[in-house]
């Protein structure tokens, strides 16, 4: 199971959790580090790995390391397909995983909308949106020839809402950069970015300034774009959900990059 | 307006895929399954509709109740779609005239009158100047009904699962440990509590269930909707796939039926290959479609002919599978009433089917376990038992030679009994 340290990692591995109780999870968690995550989110997941005792897999692409791929000066394209989408198919292939469960859901972006539930690789981790089974009802057919893989976005038909209601619900642990608070930052290409630590280099008109903000979505800090928000607990989040306008992947760099580019990225092996 | 998602779709103007999108109102949260709708997309509709519990039918004022229409509806009723909105759009292009209105219902309810639904709500409505989509519009004073949106957020969809006979298919065994075996799933219908018997459908084993285990801790009573863990009192035999239901509510089990296939495939149907199958969780590796009884025009439902399926036709066939498997008829439960087809070389999904009924229903008798043997009865009796069994066609005099033959065991008190059948083929 693919574990990104996200809202929607969380929730996966609680339903997990709930779901092979009383036996302990029988597959292990991955997760695909950029060496750019927020630190709270490294904190949180070893935590996390530690309290609920899972087998927890850090894979990094020590190539893109060596070659010095960052988020800051080789460009968000560059960085998120060496440190993210080829990190990913070296994890799945070094570990010979043939399925990888993932927290993408259909209403992130619009090509996300007709992926399926299951989706296929060829042996290259190549998708072909318009060879795809039709998944009927709740009968799923996983059946893949040596070298296919599938990625399994288990939370397809989940809205963001859905996602905080739960959390709420059932008391689930999130990183703490999701609720409210004054944080240092910097405004970059009208994106708020959080100075995380001293590897971001601020341009010579930057001043980093406390404001009170909250991330929706958590990814690479210098690629990830705060929200200006005062919820600072779950409850505030669902009230700030329930009259939210645009996508939560708004925030996101790498998706505004070209038109069509999230539908380019996962034909190439992005999640 | 949804705007096609991949970059195929963009090129080529058409939406041939079904994308799903989402809105919420501060009542009810929405799915859209957004399909194409040209025959050569009837897949795609299906796929849509099997997870959908309303459909809204768009018929445009000018043209009314089209072929289209009414193929569209078709696979509504049969995929089990019971509630429809027919919403006549671009009723300002008709200057909101009510005959027309009208006329276009007492068509579609003419027609419809052949399918399952058991809701038709027509509303007029403009798209294009959103009259009755979100609000009640001041351009239409003689329809007193709702608009689109108050109505979706208030009609009744609860399904009747919690009524039904407990199915609970098994997805995985869950043995954490030498003391513990439980078997993990969700309770698809029906509703079972601890220490109620259950059936295996297909072994006909019985047992009790001795806890529902859930990681939130046991329950006392688990209904549809239920995701949980069963440990039952005896070890008996089930691994994935097993349907567990009471005794007295068993579903059918059978290595025949009959059911309606849509054909998914470029390559056809062809009768007597060998296919996989799968209903719920339970999967056969070699199943056969023994007859095509018919194929269904889409446009018509017209029963035509056919000697094989291709892609998105319709066919009522009759299945065999190589091991008896546990279902019901889908109209009565979806969710073990539905089959998906898998092609054993390339492992495309190929087709997908709704069970109508058995085809062996002598096999769906079990004989019960009795604590007083044959044998038994037989010492107590002082006599060997047997069974003769008179045959020959009607009129030849069966009954007559059996009551003589009764009579003469009874002048030497040997306790018997006989039994007529009805004749038939059955």
């Amino acid at each position: 199971m693919l574990y990104s340290i996200g809202k929607d990692s969380s929730v996966m591995l609680h339903i997990a959790m709930k779901a092979f109780f009383p036996a302990k999870l029988p597959f292990p968690l991955l997760h695909v580090d950029t060496t750019w995550k927020f630190r709270e989110m490294i904190s949180f997941r070893d935590e996390i790995a530690k309290r609920l005792d899972v087998d927890l897999i850090v894979h990094v692409n020590k190539e893109g390391v060596e070659r010095g791929i960052n988020p800051v000066e080789s460009g968000s394209v560059l960085h998120t397909q060496v440190m993210k989408t080829d990190a990913l198919k070296q994890a799945l292939d070094l570990y010979r995983f043939d399925a990888a469960f993932g927290g993408a859901r259909r209403d992130e972006e619009k090509s996300r909308a007709k992926e399926r539930i299951l989706s296929f690789r060829s042996a290259g981790h190549v998708w072909d949106p318009r060879d795809q089974r039709p998944e009927l009802w709740n009968l799923f057919n996983t059946r893949i020839r040596e070298g296919e893989t599938m990625r399994v976005s288990a939370m397809s038909n989940w809205s963001e809402l859905d996602v905080w209601e739960y959390i709420m619900l059932e008391e689930i642990p999130v990183v703490p950069l999701y609720l409210a608070k004054q944080r240092s930052v910097v405004l970059r290409n009208s994106a708020t970015i959080m100075v995380d630590d001293k590897r971001l280099p601020l341009k010579s008109d930057e001043t980093p300034q406390m404001r009170m903000i909250r991330f929706r979505t958590l990814g690479c800090y210098p690629l990830s774009g705060a929200i200006n928000s005062n919820a600072a607990t779950i409850e505030d989040i669902v009230v700030e959900m329930q009259t939210a306008t645009v996508s939560e992947r708004q925030g996101r760099l790498i998706d505004n990059d070209e038109a069509a580019s999230m539908e380019k990225k996962k034909r190439e092996g992005y999640f | 307006m949804l705007v096609d998602g991949l970059e195929a779709e963009r090129e080529q103007g058409i939406t041939i895929d079904v994308a799903h999108r989402f809105f919420a109102t501060p009542r009810r949260s929405f799915m859209v399954l957004d399909t194409p709708g040209h025959e050569q997309y009837t897949r795609n509709m299906a796929t849509g509709a099997s997870n959908a519990q309303l459909a809204i039918i768009l018929v445009d004022a000018r043209k009314g109740v089209l072929v289209q229409t009414k193929r569209h509806s078709f696979i509504c009723s049969l995929l089990g779609i019971s509630n429809i909105v027919l919403a006549v759009n671009k009723i300002d292009l008709i200057k909101y005239k009510r005959e027309i209105f009208d006329r276009i219902v007492e068509d579609y309810i003419a027609f419809a009158a052949g399918l399952r639904f058991t809701s038709i709500v027509p509303i007029p409505i403009s798209a294009r100047y959103g009259d009755n989509v979100a609000s009640r519009s001041g351009n239409i004073q003689w329809y007193e009904g709702p608009c689109v949106l108050d109505y979706l957020e208030r009609i009744d969809i609860q399904s009747n699962a919690l009524m039904q006979p407990f199915r609970f298919p098994v997805q995985w065994v869950n043995r954490p440990n030498l003391d513990f075996r439980g078997y993990a799933g969700s309770v698809v219908t029906g509703s079972i509590s601890a220490g109620d018997e259950v059936v295996v459908a297909t072994s006909g084993q019985t047992t009790r269930i001795k806890k529902i285990v859930t990681h939130d801790g046991d329950l006392v009573r688990a209904e549809a909707g239920h995701a949980i863990t069963i440990s039952l009192e005896d070890e008996i035999d089930i691994s994935r796939g097993a349907l567990l239901s009471r005794p007295t509510e068993q579903p059918q089990v059978s290595d025949q039926f009959a059911a309606h296939l849509i054909w998914m495939d470029e390559d056809p149907l062809v009768a007597e290959r060998n296919y996989i199958l799968r209903i719920g969780t339970q999967t056969v590796a070699a199943a056969n479609v023994t007859a095509i009884k018919h194929r269904i025009d889409v446009n018509s439902r017209e029963h035509l002919p056919a000697k094989a399926l291709a892609l998105n036709e319709i066919g009522f066939c009759h299945i065999s599978t190589a091991l008896p498997m546990a279902f019901d008829p889908y109209e009565i439960i979806r969710e073990t009433g539905s089959f998906i087809v898998i092609d054993r070389y390339t492992n495309r999904t190929i087709g997908a089917g709704m069970i109508a009924y058995p085809l062996r229903r002598a096999t769906n008798i079990a004989w019960h376990p009795l604590s007083v043997s044959r044998n038994e009865r037989a010492a107590l009796k002082n006599q060997k038992a047997c069974i003769i069994w008179f045959t020959g066609l009607s009129g030849s005099g069966k009954s007559t030679i059996a009551n003589i033959v009764d009579q003469k065991l009874l002048w030497h008190t040997t306790p018997c009994c006989w039994m007529a059948t009805t004749c038939g083929t059955d």
